[in-house]
Order: C-alpha cells, then sequence, then structure tokens
C-alpha cells in the first residue's frame, strides 16, 4: 500500500495536533477555488481526483478499507488500489465502470479549499460538462499521453473557452506508460498548442503526470527532471482568483427578497453578483432606473449585533435605500453612475439540455439572476460542430447542440455581455409544461436596447375605444380537434352578439392560413408561429375595443397560454370544445381525415401531430351534451355575465 | 425547514437567521421525531425554536407510536416507519412545495451528485439519473402540483467548514457533542448512552460511566458515542481532524454495502 506519510504541502495533521488554535485560523484564512476535470472516457480523471483526495487526507481509515475491499473486487488496477473508485458514486456507473454526471468533491491543502467537478467524457454528455464548468474558475484537461489531442480533447477545450474559464491546465496523464518520454510529451503540447491558439485560447500551463503513480500531484517527479514548471498541486493552489475583479467592478445587486418585518423597516436582499456597496452611495433601481442613496447595509454579521455599512461581491446583503421607490424580486440595484444596459432582444449561444428539441417560437422561462421572464428564441442562426467546430445551418437544437440565435423576452430585462459578467449575462431556459431546463445560454449583445424603441402613446386609449363601443373587449378562443365544431359553434356566437349590437371580429384558422400566415407551413414550429402572429393580431384588436372570437386548432398548451398571457387580465376566455377524435374523424366535413390516414397530410393534429387538452379552460362545450345552438348561447351567457 | 437539531441544523438554522435577519426565517421549523431522541436534543430544540421566532413543527408518525415501534424491539424498520415515513407523511400533510435540509455533498458518495435543489416525485422518489442540471448559481425551483423540491444549501460545505463556523459565529449546539462522563454500555460494537430509564439493559449489561461525546445525533438507543476528554470547541474539532474514522460510522443505519444510501434516498429517506 501506498504511503500516507504528509508529503509536499500536505503538513496540516502537524499541526492540528501541536496548535489548533493557529490550523482553525489558518483554515479560516483559506481561499476556495472551484475546478473542473475533463477528459474522455479513459483518460484516469476519476483516479487523478481519488489521488487527490487521498493524498490530502480527505479520506478516513473506513472509506481506506472499504476502497482496498472493492478494489480488489471490481476494481480495474490489479492487487494495486484503484482510486476511482473512491469517485464514482452511484451504483449503476459503479457497474458499468463510467461516470454519468456531475459530482462535485471537496479537499483542502495549507493554502486552499478545492471544490472539483467530476465531469463525464463521453461524448452525449455535452450538458454535464457545461454545468460542471459554470461554475468552475479553472480547467484541467486529461489526454492519455498514450493517446494525445483527440477529437474528445478539442471539444472539452472548446466548452472550457465557451463558458469562460480563464485557467487552463494540461494534464498529460499516464506518463508511467509511455516511460516519462519527454520528447512524446512535447510533441502532444505542441500540438495541444496549436489547436489552443485556433480557438483562442490564449495560456495554458501543462503539466506531465501520472494520477496513478503520483508523478507531479504533489511534488515534482523524479520521474521526469526535464518538467521545470509546477506540480499540479502548487499551480492549484497559487493560481490567481476571479473574486478580486469581480469586486472591483461596478455595484449590481440582484434584488431575492424585499425583507419588511415591520412598518418600520424595507430592506432589499440578495447575493452581490459585483462590486461594492456602502451607505450613501448613489444607486438606481433596474429596469425602471428610479434613483437612491444607500441608507444602511445590513450583512451577515448583523445578527449578532454586528455594525458592518458596507459590503462586497459575493456577500448576501439587505440594502435600505433613503426614498420609498418600487423595488421587488427580479429588480437589480446598481452603481447609479455605471449602470448595466436594458434590453428585450439578444443574441445568445444557447447549449440545447434537454431530450425534447428547441421549438422555436415557443414561450420558455427564462431565468436570469433574480428575473424571470417568457422568451422567445428564433431559428438558429447556426449550429456549431463541437468536434470540428464548424458552423452548420440549423432549424432547431437538439440534445447537446450548441447554436447561436436570437432570443426576445416579453419584458424588458437587466443585464451584461456574458463574457464581461458571468452572472449577469448567464441564463437557463424553463419549458413551461414540463418544468425541465431546457437550455443554459449566455448573452453576447443586445439587438435593439428597448429604452431606443419608445411606446409612442396614443391619445385615444383602449377604454376609450371600448366605451364608445359600450362593451368590454374580450378574446373567445376556440380550441380543439379538426372538425370538433369550432367554426360552427364561433360563427353562432358572433351572430349572436351582432343581433344584440357587440361588435365583435372572428379570425378564422382557416382565412388567416389565405393571408396572414400564407408563408407558413404545419411543422410544430410554423403552427407556433401562426399562433403568434394571431395572438397579436387579436390583441390589436381587444385595443380597438372588440370583442375578438377566433377559431384555430390551437394544439399546444404553451401557445395557448402565451396568448393569455398577452391579453388584459381576464380579457381571455378558453373554449375547449370537446369532441372525441372518433366523432370529428366520422364527421370528416373537410375530408382531412381521410387523406392525413391515407397518409397525405403530414403532421395532422390527432393522428400524427399532438393535440394537448386544455387543463383549466373558462368554458368547455361537450358537443355530446349540447347542440351548437345551446352551446353559442351558454358561451353569450358566460360572456355577458362578465360584463 | 427540516431540523434535526444536529450540528449541521444549527448551522443551517444560524444562516437563515442571517440571511433573513431583521425579519425572522418566514417558514416553520419541522423536527419529525422518533420519541427516541436524546433529552439534551429536544431541550435545544424548544430554545431554538423560542429564539428564532419561528414556528416549530413536530410530527410523530402515528402508526409508529400505535404499534409501540422502538429501536429495541424493531431494529430497521424504527427508523424506516418513524423517520423515512414520518418524514413523507409530514410533507403530505402540510403540503409543503419545498424543504430545506442539511445534508452535503462530502458526506456520502451518493451525495456527492446530488443537485442543491433535488426534485422528488409525488410518491418523493428520486430519480438520480434524470436530474436538472444546476448551471452558474441559477436554481429551477418549478414544478408541477404533487412533486416536492429538498433543498440543501449546505452542500458545498464539509465537515470542517461546519465546525469553523460553529466555532467562529458561536452557534449554540447540543452538549452530547463534548466529552462529559455519561452512562454507557457496550453493545455490538457501539458505545451506547443510557439516557432514560426506557433503555433495556441485556443480561450482565451495567451501565459504566465514561467520558464519551457524539460525533453523530441520532436516536439515542442506535447511536455510538466515542471515549473521548475533548471537552471544548477547539479540542472537539482537533480531536476529530486527527481521527481516521468517517463520521457516519457512529450511525447503526449505514452498516450496509456501498450503495445502500442511494437505494434509501430514491425510496425517500432524506
Amino acid at each position: 500500500m501506498p504511503d500516507r506519510e504528509p508529503q509536499g504541502s500536505y503538513r496540516a495533521q502537524d499541526l492540528i495536533a501541536k496548535d489548533i488554535g493557529a490550523y482553525l485560523e489558518q483554515h479560516q484564512h483559506k481561499s476556495l477555488l472551484r475546478f473542473i476535470t475533463c477528459g474522455s472516457v479513459d483518460d484516469g480523471k476519476s483516479t487523478l481526483i481519488g489521488r487527490l483526495l487521498y493524498d490530502s487526507k480527505m479520506i478516513f481509515e473506513d472509506q481506506l478499507s472499504a476502497l482496498v475491499a472493492d478494489s480488489k473486487r471490481i476494481g480495474t488496477q490489479g492487487e494495486e488500489i484503484d482510486f476511482a473508485l473512491l469517485v464514482d458514486g452511484l451504483a449503476a456507473e459503479r457497474e458499468q465502470g463510467i461516470t454519468i454526471d456531475v459530482a462535485y468533491r471537496f479537499f483542502s491543502t495549507d493554502k486552499r479549499k478545492f471544490i472539483v467537478a467530476d465531469t463525464p467524457g463521453h461524448e452525449q454528455y455535452t450538458r454535464n460538462m457545461v454545468t460542471g464548468a459554470s461554475t468552475a474558475e479553472l480547467a484541467v484537461i486529461l489526454i492519455d499521453s498514450r493517446k494525445g489531442v483527440l477529437t474528445q480533447t478539442r471539444r472539452h477545450s472548446y466548452l472550457v473557452q465557451l463558458i469562460g474559464i480563464r485557467h487552463i491546465v494540461l494534464a498529460v496523464n499516464k506518463m508511467d506508460l509511455i516511460d516519462y518520454d519527454r520528447a512524446k510529451y512535447d510533441a502532444i503540447v505542441a500540438d495541444y498548442r496549436k489547436f489552443a491558439d485556433s480557438i483562442g485560447i490564449g495560456d495554458f500551463l501543462a503539466i506531465p503526470i501520472s494520477g496513478f503513480k503520483g508523478d507531479n500531484i504533489t511534488a515534482r517527479s523524479a520521474n521526469t527532471p526535464w518538467y521545470q514548471g509546477p506540480p499540479l498541486i502548487e499551480y492549484l493552489e497559487t493560481v490567481p482568483l476571479d473574486v478580486a475583479s469581480e469586486q472591483a467592478k461596478p455595484l449590481r445587486m440582484p434584488v431575492q427578497w424585499v425583507n419588511r418585518p415591520n412598518q418600520d423597516f424595507r430592506g432589499f436582499s440578495g447575493l452581490i453578483a459585483s462590486g461594492t456597496v456602502k451607505t450613501g452611495d448613489a444607486v438606481r433601481v433596474l429596469p425602471r432606473g428610479k434613483a437612491s442613496k444607500v441608507s444602511r447595509v445590513l450583512t451577515p454579521k448583523s445578527l449578532a449585533g454586528g455594525a458592518a455599512e458596507s459590503a462586497v461581491a459575493g456577500q448576501s446583503v439587505t440594502i435600505c435605500l433613503a426614498d420609498e421607490i418600487d423595488c421587488s424580486r427580479g429588480d437589480v440595484i446598481v452603481a447609479a453612475g455605471d449602470p448595466p444596459q436594458v434590453a428585450d432582444q439578444f443574441e445568445a449561444t444557447l447549449v440545447w439540455m434537454a431530450d425534447e428539441p428547441l421549438l422555436p417560437g415557443r414561450g420558455y422561462w427564462l431565468k436570469l439572476m433574480t428575473q424571470t421572464v417568457t422568451a422567445t428564441v428564433q431559428h438558429p442562426k447556426y449550429q456549431i460542430n463541437v468536434n470540428t467546430l464548424e458552423h452548420l445551418a440549423a432549424k432547431t437544437l437538439e440534445l447537446n447542440a450548441i447554436g447561436v440565435a436570437v432570443v426576445s423576452t416579453d419584458k424588458p430585462i437587466v443585464f451584461e455581455p456574458y463574457a464581461a459578467n458571468r452572472q449577469l449575462g448567464g441564463f437557463i431556459l424553463i419549458d413551461k409544461t414540463s418544468h425541465a431546463t431546457v437550455a443554459a445560454g449566455m448573452l453576447h449583445f443586445s439587438l435593439r436596447r428597448s429604452q431606443n424603441i419608445h411606446w409612442q402613446a396614443l391619445e385615444v386609449s383602449r377604454e376609450r375605444h371600448a366605451k364608445l363601443k359600450n362593451q368590454r373587449p374580450a378574446v373567445l378562443w376556440f380550441t380543439g380537434l379538426s372538425g370538433a365544431g369550432k367554426s360552427t359553434i364561433a360563427n353562432l356566437v358572433e351572430k349572436k352578439l351582432s343581433r344584440m349590437n357587440r361588435h365583435t371580429f372572428l379570425l378564422d384558422g382557416d382565412n388567416v392560413r389565405h393571408g396572414l400566415s400564407k408563408d407558413l407551413g404545419f411543422t410544430d414550429a410554423d403552427r407556433i408561429e401562426n399562433i403568434r402572429r394571431v395572438g397579436e393580431v387579436a390583441k390589436l384588436m381587444t385595443d380597438a375595443g372588440l370583442i375578438v372570437i377566433t377559431a384555430f386548432i390551437s394544439p399546444f398548451r404553451a401557445e395557448r397560454d402565451m396568448v393569455r398571457d398577452m391579453m388584459a387580465e381576464g380579457e381571455f376566455m378558453e373554449i375547449y370544445i370537446d369532441t372525441p377524435l372518433a366523432d370529428a374523424e366520422a364527421r370528416d366535413v373537410k375530408g382531412l381525415y381521410k387523406k392525413a390516414r391515407a397518409g397525405q397530410l403530414a403532421n395532422f393534429t390527432g393522428i400524427d401531430s399532438p393535440y394537448e387538452v386544455p387543463l383549466d379552460p373558462e368554458i368547455r362545450i361537450d358537443t355530446h351534451e349540447m347542440t351548437a345552438e345551446e352551446a353559442a348561447q351558454l358561451i353569450v351567457d358566460a360572456l355577458l355575465t362578465r360584463e | 425547514m427540516l431540523y434535526s437539531v444536529g450540528k449541521d441544523s444549527a448551522v443551517m438554522l444560524h444562516l437563515a437567521r442571517k440571511a433573513f435577519y431583521p425579519s425572522a426565517p418566514p417558514f416553520p421549523l419541522l423536527h419529525v421525531d422518533t420519541t427516541w431522541k436524546f433529552k439534551a436534543m429536544y431541550e435545544l430544540r424548544d430554545r431554538m425554536a423560542r429564539e428564532s421566532g419561528m414556528e416549530l413543527l413536530v410530527y410523530h408518525n402515528p402508526e409508529a407510536a400505535a404499534r409501540g415501534i422502538n429501536p429495541f424491539d424493531h431494529g430497521s424498520l424504527h427508523t424506516d416507519l418513524w423517520k423515512t415515513e414520518g418524514l413523507k407523511q409530514a410533507l403530505d400533510k402540510y403540503h409543503f412545495d419545498a424543504a430545506f435540509g442539511g445534508a452535503r455533498r462530502d458526506e456520502e458518495k451518493s451525495r456527492a451528485k446530488e443537485r442543491i435543489f433535488s426534485f422528488r416525485s409525488a410518491s418523493h422518489r428520486w430519480d438520480p439519473k434524470s436530474q436538472r442540471p444546476e448551471l452558474w448559481n441559477l436554481y429551477n425551483a418549478k414544478k408541477a402540483a404533487g412533486e416536492s423540491i429538498r433543498v440543501f444549501p449546505l452542500s458545498n460545505w464539509t465537515e470542517l467548514d461546519i465546525w469553523q463556523y460553529i466555532h467562529l459565529e458561536n452557534v449554540p449546539i447540543v452538549p452530547l457533542y463534548f466529552a462529559a462522563p455519561r452512562p454507557t454500555v457496550k453493545r455490538d460494537g457501539l458505545l451506547l448512552m443510557v439516557d432514560d430509564d426506557r433503555f433495556r439493559l441485556r443480561k450482565g449489561e451495567v451501565p459504566e460511566t465514561r467520558s464519551v461525546r457524539f460525533r453523530t445525533l441520532g436516536c439515542y438507543p442506535l447511536t455510538g458515542a466515542i471515549e473521548s476528554q475533548a471537552r471544548t470547541l477547539p479540542e472537539v474539532i482537533q480531536e476529530t481532524l486527527l481521527t481516521t474514522t468517517s463520521e457516519r460510522q457512529g450511525r447503526a443505519i449505514d452498516h450496509d454495502q456501498a450503495a445502500s444510501m442511494e437505494k434509501k434516498k430514491q425510496e425517500g429517506y432524506f
């Protein structure tokens, strides 16, 4: 069994035994470095991490005995300890012998604490690597010295660069298996340097190591006398941290929560993303931009009665302002003299993380700092082949795809380019139905600044329009299968309303397809765009004071909800015409089901394209229970009660 | 907030109080009780609830109570019913959308891959293969009705960080963490403390006074003490750091094969 005596920088045990007070003092002032290890499946990542834990005494005697037993039972290193077994956590992957997710490990030396993300190298797991890299400041890219720079090496390097990690270690591993051959090592490093230059990685540190044997991990190895650089641990202990540069930037504090214990106190709580804050500082609350001054800063010391009146990036604080201004979760308190941008349309890089591909035009939740808004993504400008770095044309993005696209939000958000500030430029997209995190995004720049497109204030208001017509505007949104009876009932409703002198307009699915949406087909993306257009038109018509009746299949819940969100509160009524598929198909007024069944009509709702039943419609019409005439009367009654 | 009265719970509660100050944290404390905790734990629990100004909910699994489930007669069923089932019942009863827990990734291998926001199905199951990616410090807290989230704010803390924090911030912890003369018996390789007269002595067992302390706290008949002279916090930390036995070894529950914790978690153990 290898020697367990303290070596290199691990002399902590001595200090603990001799002077625990001094040790605690030292630990308290240790900085924290988060880093990731990446490499392809057999490059020995888990072994390297196991080695770091083992050498820094982060494993205990009972874990060690389990490790020795497991090494004999399922290890891949014969009679020797298989360090990878220390790290591979989940039962399923232990059996398969591969790491399948992101795992976080902890160790510390005399100088620093470390959190290492173990990120898998297998092809379909781009998603996990991006996740692990998003919180890391340094990346250790592992290369198997017998194989040299592989496609995976290039991919990992590209991702590390994409996610904005500035410190890169090229760990040429398994040097013991090539007899510590300097020429082979130099060739690998030269090869990598050529590639690194081509993707804009300016600088990296190459180290010849053996995770298994321990060469150049904690101390310089006698096996590589030609290597003059630091051993891995020494470099990890001394690389400069990002935290200082974050503090030097202007103040940005996203508001998480309004702290209001009683009538006399109103503060805004959150984690300072960048900069510093102290009493008296001039600030603005974005996106609205109201100015004020900081009247008080409560820091984590306040509970114990400590009076701190200033704080820096990385601290969670509560800030009180001198003026009673509007400020709530999602707003950002910023340095008055140097505010970030506010915009609602951006170019961004997206990393797609879900099995369901991107649907251009669909509304997703976008979360950036504490701001959550609805966002839509246009067709990608291009997709990036992570192996060749070529730009490819793309209609969508699938799992693990990376692309560049235009992202629009339904209201302006506060942001900075990701390259300038990771926290203000990094966002996630969330599916509104499954609630899954479907993408990670990095903002490049705004395509138009919202403040430059002013909403023209109109002299005749929407209220005035409605009043002239003596009615309350509404959207009666019919949804249901083709042939369910939407158009029939919608027509009857409009006739009844017009007899009552109501001003109405009926937007019919087929009719719109002849003009407004002439350019669209019936793919999911086109259906979404069609509904968005109809929604916008319906909204303008309600502004004009009309009662709008629409008859569209509108098969997707997300788009119906998107239209609902566009309208004023209470003006949207979802009417579900509930006719079973068999009935609609039996009626087949337009002969479409017949064509679809014959395979002459693709993407037909109910046949080879899904219909998502409304979960909570304002009105549900069961066409078995009532005639079209009765249904129309029921809808008119419901509308009028509302008035 | 799941409050087990242990040292990790103490730190988590302290952090919450600091974060929300001057308000009290806007959520209740939930103690899923087994009726078999150490007396000193109940005392600290009630004191901390008073001091923090938070509501304290104490839940007892009525089935376990009715069947008289106890650690002496029922072995692992005791933990299953009082703790695992009790927790599920309590979460269902109060319809919590999210529950904070004090688990750390450094405790145990299967925890290393746990998210900070960890999703549980309506039946409280954890699916390690379909976890949401967590990027930057952006947490996706959207969920469907019936689903719940376990939130682990101490995920990235190590045991040393916990002790360091308790030391620096003077966080109140149960005195059982410090060595003192206590009545104990040795049984099945564990050193157990006779905390009250419900402790059933086996033939030939006579409680002996030993200077002991506890590294973790749970039900007193299941929690092993270690012999120690560490009476102050720095001494405890010193002893902890020099020891070569990992933290959870004192708990009878973990003496299974390596994957047992992952199985327990899939079934709803916190």
